[in-house]
């Protein structure tokens, strides 16, 4: 069958043809060039990082290795079997660790409540539709993108050293990552408001509290929630490691492990992490969807 | 306008506010049960709060005295000085250390989960056991904080910051995972059945049907992680794994304050850098697609 496409003469095409593998070749050489300077940027990075694949390779057993030596009992009666073998024995710390998770969940519960409020009070200074002053909205900015650049752990040590050991730093070092992270997420919520309501609330001469108050808080809640409760999540991870400075929590007892090759117990402990963290996930998610549903109610 | 020059509108509603209330009760007055409700949630969360700084041995004297040191710490960081020029380029070589980690980390952990993420991918293994298995064992991986996966690669392969390559290949290779297997679910199936009606293989229709839809949402992830990861590459060194954090931490314990700020304001320095890049490569790798998105 004959192509339904009429066929141009030639002389038509050849200009066309050479614009096409002109814009090909420019389109690979690009990549080409890309690729040069990606593997140039590779080696670089490796030799910087003292990469030595040989080292990787003859070491490789010790990593299967510690991962089938933290499931191996070393004490008690079932010693050189599997933690299965003897479950009480693998766990035997158990009431200590689960008072300490529950210190780390404390930790990352006030950090999350502390931080969600100084967010929530900033957010509003630096949503572009309700601070119009650039200076004040600038610096709430500046601040809040401070507070989560620098790392929660940095935090920590800092305070560490002034509030001495303890829970106390951690929870003020997260609670300063949350006020970053949620402060900037809360301002996008605050910014993609329908704005009518805030209009009428002013042309009735209410003040800018009362404004927030009425016209912006009711539209943004149930949003701020669900990220507070997201934060809540990945606070819990945070705070679990918060230990390892000396700033509370199950992260003390996981870096002890950990150094002094209690294998058993390094397995005992992340299990329990990992089973905490999972939990909160499916509470937190199923809270979430609830709230996300309440929004669709007329 | 002064608050005695009401809108007509306004003032036409004060004059009839009986009227209105006993009009239209709901909305002057919640209901009760619902009152309770938002209280007593709020009471018990506020409880909760309480209870935790209590718990936690928050106290005023406490918070007024770590105030005071904070306080001394952070006069005491002014100016940001590294002290002589050779302990700049010490710091300077663990920042390389530490970018270079979190390039390596990124990367590695990008061409690991390649596959994971086709292999995780409903559409692609319609089999439930092998989709379920491969995504508990991603978020297993995911679980485990960077610090702890450092922590272990750290007795493996001794101290430096290949023990921190590692942990951050291992730590991004479960979130990839997870977020690759989500392009590719969420790619349009159009595409391949295009290449396959005009008779391409299998094969040809994941390269030329899928490939096309994934790269750029899987390049922008994988730079928007490198970006996240230069961040958090800077504090492995706390457990030995290499780069930055080794010095800020040992900086802070022997309270060399203007030490201090000055690596936080070079940490700082380099993440700016690192968004200014990234963003734009972003961009031009999404292309105006972003914006459809």
């Amino acid at each position: 069958m004959a192509s339904a496409v009429p066929r141009l003469p030639d002389q038509q095409l050849e200009p066309l043809a050479r614009a096409y593998r002109q814009a090909v070749g420019a389109k690979r050489r690009q990549l080409i060039l890309g690729l040069v300077l990606f593997g140039c940027a590779t080696v670089l990075a490796g030799v910087v990082a003292d990469v030595d694949l040989s080292k990787f390779i003859t070491n490789l057993w010790r990593f299967s290795d510690y991962i089938g030596r933290i499931f191996i009992l070393d004490n008690g009666p079932a010693a050189g079997r599997t933690v299965l073998a003897d479950p009480a024995e693998w766990m035997w710390g158990l009431d200590k660790w689960l008072k300490l998770l529950a210190e780390t969940l404390l930790i990352a519960y006030v950090g999350t409540v502390l931080g969600a409020m100084a967010g929530f009070i900033l957010c509003f200074f630096s949503a572009e539709n309700l601070t119009p002053n650039r200076w004040l909205r600038g610096a709430a900015k500046r601040f809040l993108e401070f507070c989560r650049t620098v790392p929660e752990i940095v935090f920590a040590l800092i305070f560490v050293v002034s509030f001495g050991l303890g829970p106390v730093p951690g929870v003020l070092a997260i609670a300063i990552h949350t006020t970053g992270a949620l402060g900037k997420l809360f301002a996008e919520v605050v910014e993609n408001i329908d704005m009518k309501p805030v209009d009428g609330l002013t042309a009735t001469g209410a003040t800018w509290g009362q404004t927030v108050r009425f016209a912006v808080v009711p539209q943004v809640l149930s949003n701020f929630v669900s990220y507070a409760l997201l934060r809540f999540e990945v606070n819990v991870r945070g705070a679990a490691v918060m230990g390892f400075v000396g700033a509370g929590g199950i992260g003390q007892d996981l870096i002890e492990a950990i150094r002094k090759f209690y294998y058993p117990d390094v397995s005992a402990i992340l299990v329990l992490i990992i089973l905490t963290v999972m939990i909160i996930d499916l509470g937190t998610e199923r809270v979430r969807h609830a709230l996300i549903g309440m929004e669709n109610r007329p | 306008m002064t608050a005695n020059a009401l809108h007509p509108v306004v003032a036409e509603a004060r004059a009839r506010e009986a009227e209105l209330r006993t009009r239209y009760p709901a909305v002057f007055t919640a209901s009760l049960g619902h009152r309770v409700k938002v209280v007593g949630t709020l009471a018990a969360f506020a409880a909760l709060l309480l209870f935790g700084l209590v718990q936690l041995e928050f106290s005023l004297p406490k918070m007024l005295f770590g105030l005071g040191k904070l306080a001394e710490f952070l006069w005491r960081m002014i100016p940001p000085s590294t002290g002589s020029w050779a302990k700049f380029l010490i710091y300077l070589h663990a920042l390389a250390e530490t970018v270079a980690i979190a390039f390596l980390g990124v990367m590695a952990a990008a061409l690991l989960a390649f596959p994971f993420g086709f292999l995780a991918a409903k559409n692609v293994i319609p089999n439930a056991i092998v989709h379920f298995l491969s995504r508990r064992f991603l978020d297993t991986i995911r679980g485990v904080d960077e610090l702890i996966w450092a922590l272990i690669w750290v007795s493996v392969v001794g101290l430096g910051p290949f023990a921190g390559v590692l942990a951050l290949v291992t730590a991004n290779f479960g979130t990839f995972g997870k977020l690759f297997s989500e392009a590719v679910e969420a790619a349009d199936r159009k595409a391949v059945e295009g290449v396959a009606s005009v008779g391409g293989s299998r094969l040809d229709g994941m390269r030329f049907g899928l490939l096309p839809q994934i790269l750029p949402v899987i390049g922008s992830q994988v730079l928007y992680y490198f970006e996240s990861n230069t961040r958090s590459a800077t504090i492995i060194g706390i457990v030995g794994a290499g780069g930055i954090g080794l010095h800020l931490a040992e900086q802070i314990r022997v309270l060399e304050y203007q030490h201090v700020s000055a690596l936080i304001l070079m940490i700082l320095l380099t993440v700016v850098a690192i968004d200014l890049v990234s963003t734009r490569l972003r961009h031009a790798l999404i292309g105006d697609s972003a914006s459809r998105r």
